[in-house]
């Protein structure tokens, strides 16, 4: 473990933190140590929480802080190698045929050799991923991996394992290199157990109220501390109340803004109706905490702030 | 928070220094509890567990609690499990004295097992199930653990057991489930196969097959839409009213499992249980006993609005998502609050591809969508079937394959004025 290649990789969990913070990514020491242990044993590392806590954020700003290329495979259902991995130039190729028949050539063996080369290789995400260049292994994301069926995921075991993919006109790849591979899933489904194997995992939480104010404070510089407190305090309390879907930290983000935009010093009932919007994403939750509920979270935040001080 | 809970047991972890041989062991150990408290580490885990702790060197409890738990753990419902297990197990540089004393009623911290905590019961038996069976200890301690199994007598804890079904029935069951051929049950995908059908061209299997003739011959190839099963999403009621049809459904289920992949099984009385993971058990009785095993509240009562609830709440995201057919298994003899039974079943409703109502009550001559549960549901299904013998299995297997055959429309038993429609 210890003669690994550690190029600009912290060497330490605090480095580690410090090196998110300064990024502006605030994470929790158990989500630095599983960050700092991917890298060092150069393993995926698959991701899963509630939508909107920052799963992606994490690759983002990994690729910013270890300065290196992010290379992004959006999930979907359907998705498939052709527009995962690579696909060949086909009019490209054909002109090829039709040139080098114009010009007489018949060896057969030199033909298939030029049309399936390089230069009509179309390289897709994961392509690009295990074929970095410049020796600098670029940070890998699969988004949503819960987005795509059984069948891709089989296909990665091999990429996520090896860190290779096979060809069968042009031979196996394999990364000089690793990628440093995040795989983040929102659990519309359950991915299969054989993928998670290959993979450290960590289930990324909702942050605490003091990570989240930091949060505020970094990402809503122009939201006043009373507000961004009273906020913090509302969205953690809405979290407990059961809504069909709770607020992500992307939504308390949006929230701090929309009001900071709205010249809002604190919360009132009112405003909070007017911009629900922002945090609740279901008809039915916003009913809800527009009825009495809202104004009953409120009065408690407000005199639990005021009990603190 | 978890680090200063780990600071204030005041022990430096791991309890044995890294590369030690008894380190290693205990690793080991600890694997193979976690693996009888149900959590699946692989063969590789302890080697990658053993690197990890190596990597992170040593330092505080709460990292090498994370390092652990990133290899060990595969699914987020296994976190409290083996949080429980990291807490009773690294706990301790005497470990063989720690686990005595928690044995012992004179232990000082007893007072601290007394509380029920999640996965306890799991991780306790993982732990200290050899020993009880061993019986070193005085009778004590296994009245202690006893104690912890107890739980509220509100639900009725029974094991169903499955063995009672008659080789005849069992016989008539399978041969039946033998028939079940789902022909249009299918929906096209966003991947394609190889086709005769000049469709759409395969650029790439035109561009191999022309390799073959050396470029001199261009034939195109084509492609067409692969299909595929819909999700199939099953929810079955296994309260009291319904016991006696619940064995002759969860071999149906099961069948169902084998045959199409991306079948998801909820048994629900007061409460609901996935049952997913025990019906991919090959054998059909060793996959309904886990069933038995799994399930707390067999005949109990029925709670559909709150079971309907929590499956929306819980599961609707992850198994309703690529437009699965929801099978709902139920009397509909609601005994609570019939406008939540209305709210969720309607969301149910709108989450699904198709919502088809199988209820038994329907054998009975002269139907009437009496109860208020029943009326309550009704319009917002988008089929009633009948579900209490072998034919109407087929006939349900039919109504899958291409839904508009054999009037399982749900609003002839309404009456005027009640129709309810699609939202």
């Amino acid at each position: 473990m210890a003669n690994l290649p550690v190029g600009g990789i912290p060497a330490t969990i605090d480095e580690m933190l410090a090196l998110l913070s300064s990024h502006d990514y605030l994470a929790s020491r158990s989500l630095a140590t599983v960050l700092f242990l991917a890298l060092r044993m150069e393993r995926p590392l698959f991701l899963e929480g509630e939508a909107g806590v920052g799963k992606t954020e994490i690759a983002k700003v990994l690729s910013a802080a270890l300065d290196r290329p992010l290379i992004r495979l959006q999930c979907y259902e359907g998705l498939d190698v052709a527009s995962a991995v690579y696909e060949w130039n086909y009019p490209a190729q054909m002109l090829e045929i039709r040139l080098s028949e114009a010009a007489g050539i018949s060896d057969r063996d030199r033909l298939e050799h030029d049309i399936f080369s390089e230069r009509y290789l179309i390289r897709r995400p994961v392509l690009q991923a295990l074929t970095s260049e410049g020796g600098r292994a670029p940070v890998f994301l699969i988004d949503e991996l819960d987005r795509t069926d059984e069948a891709f995921e089989a296909f990665l075991l091999e990429v996520l394992s090896d860190f290779q993919v096979t060809i069968p006109e042009f031979g196996t790849v394999k990364a000089a290199h690793p990628p440093i591979v995040i795989v983040t899933s929102n659990r519309t489904r359950e991915v299969h157990d054989a993928l998670k194997r290959r993979c450290l995992y960590h289930w990324v939480d909702y942050p605490d109220a003091r990570q989240e104010l930091e949060i505020i404070r970094r990402k809503v510089p122009g939201c006043n501390e009373a507000l961004s407190r009273q906020v913090v305090a509302y969205v953690q309390k809405l979290r407990t109340v059961d809504l069909f879907k709770n607020p992500g930290v992307a939504e308390t983000i949006d929230w701090a803004t929309a009001l900071t935009e709205l010249d809002r010093v604190a919360l009132d009932p009112e405003t909070i109706s007017d911009t629900l919007g922002t945090l609740l994403k279901y008809q039915d939750d916003i009913a809800r905490i527009q009825g009495g509920e809202g104004r009953k979270i409120l009065s408690e935040i407000e005199a639990e702030l005021r009990a603190v001080g | 928070m978890e680090s200063e809970a780990g600071r204030r047991d005041g022990l430096v972890v791991p309890p044995v220094a890294v590369g030690d041989g008894r380190f290693a062991d205990n690793i080991v150990f600890f694997a193979r509890v976690l693996r009888k408290a149900g959590l699946k580490p692989g063969p590789g885990s302890v080697a990658d567990a053993i690197a990890a702790v190596d990597a992170i060197g040593i330092g505080s409890r709460e990292e090498f609690h994370a390092a652990l738990s990133a290899v060990f753990v595969k699914r987020h419902e296994d976190q409290t499990v083996f949080d429980e297990a990291f807490r009773l197990f690294w706990r301790s540089r005497d470990l063989v004295g720690k686990m005595i004393a928690m044995m012992s009623p004179v232990a000082p911290d007893r007072s601290e097992k007394d509380k029920a905590r999640a996965g306890a019961a799991r991780v306790n038996d993982a732990l200290f199930a050899e020993r009880q069976r061993e019986g070193r200890e005085d009778e004590e301690p296994e009245l202690e653990i006893d104690a912890r199994f107890t739980v509220s007598g509100s639900e009725v804890l029974r094991g169903m057991d499955f063995a009672q079904m008659s080789v005849e029935e069992l016989a008539l069951a399978r041969k039946e489930i033998g028939r079940l051929v789902l022909p249009f049950d299918e929906v096209p995908v966003r991947r394609y196969r190889a086709s005769h059908r000049p469709q759409s061209v395969d650029p790439r299997a035109t561009m191999r097959a022309s390799m073959r003739t050396g470029g001199a011959l261009i034939l195109p190839r084509f492609r067409e839409r692969r299909t595929m099963h819909p999700p199939l999403v099953i929810l079955a009621d296994i309260s009291g009213s319904m016991s006696q049809y619940t064995r002759v459904f969860l071999h149906f289920l099961h069948a169902m499992t084998e045959r199409r992949r991306r079948v998801h099984t909820f048994l629900f009385g007061t409460r609901l249980t996935n049952v997913t993971r025990q019906m991919r058990n090959r054998d059909p009785d060793e996959a309904l006993e886990q069933c038995a095993g799994a399930v707390k509240d067999w005949s109990g009562g029925t709670r559909i609005g709150e079971t309907l609830r929590e499956f929306n709440r819980k599961w609707s995201r992850r198994v309703l998502g690529q437009g699965a057919v929801v099978l709902l298994i139920t009397d509909g003899l609601e005994r609570e609050d019939v406008d939540l039974l209305v709210h969720e079943i309607d969301r149910l409703h709108r989450s699904c591809r198709r919502l088809i109502w199988l209820n038994p009550l329907l054998r009975f001559e002269g139907f009437e969508a009496r109860a208020r549960g029943v009326r309550a549901m009704l319009p917002h299904v988008d089929e009633l079937r009948p579900v209490h013998n072998l034919n109407a299995l087929g006939d349900l297997v039919a109504a899958l394959g291409d839904g508009r055959s054999g009037g399982g429309d749900p609003r002839r038993f309404l009456p005027e004025g009640h129709h309810g429609t699609r939202h």
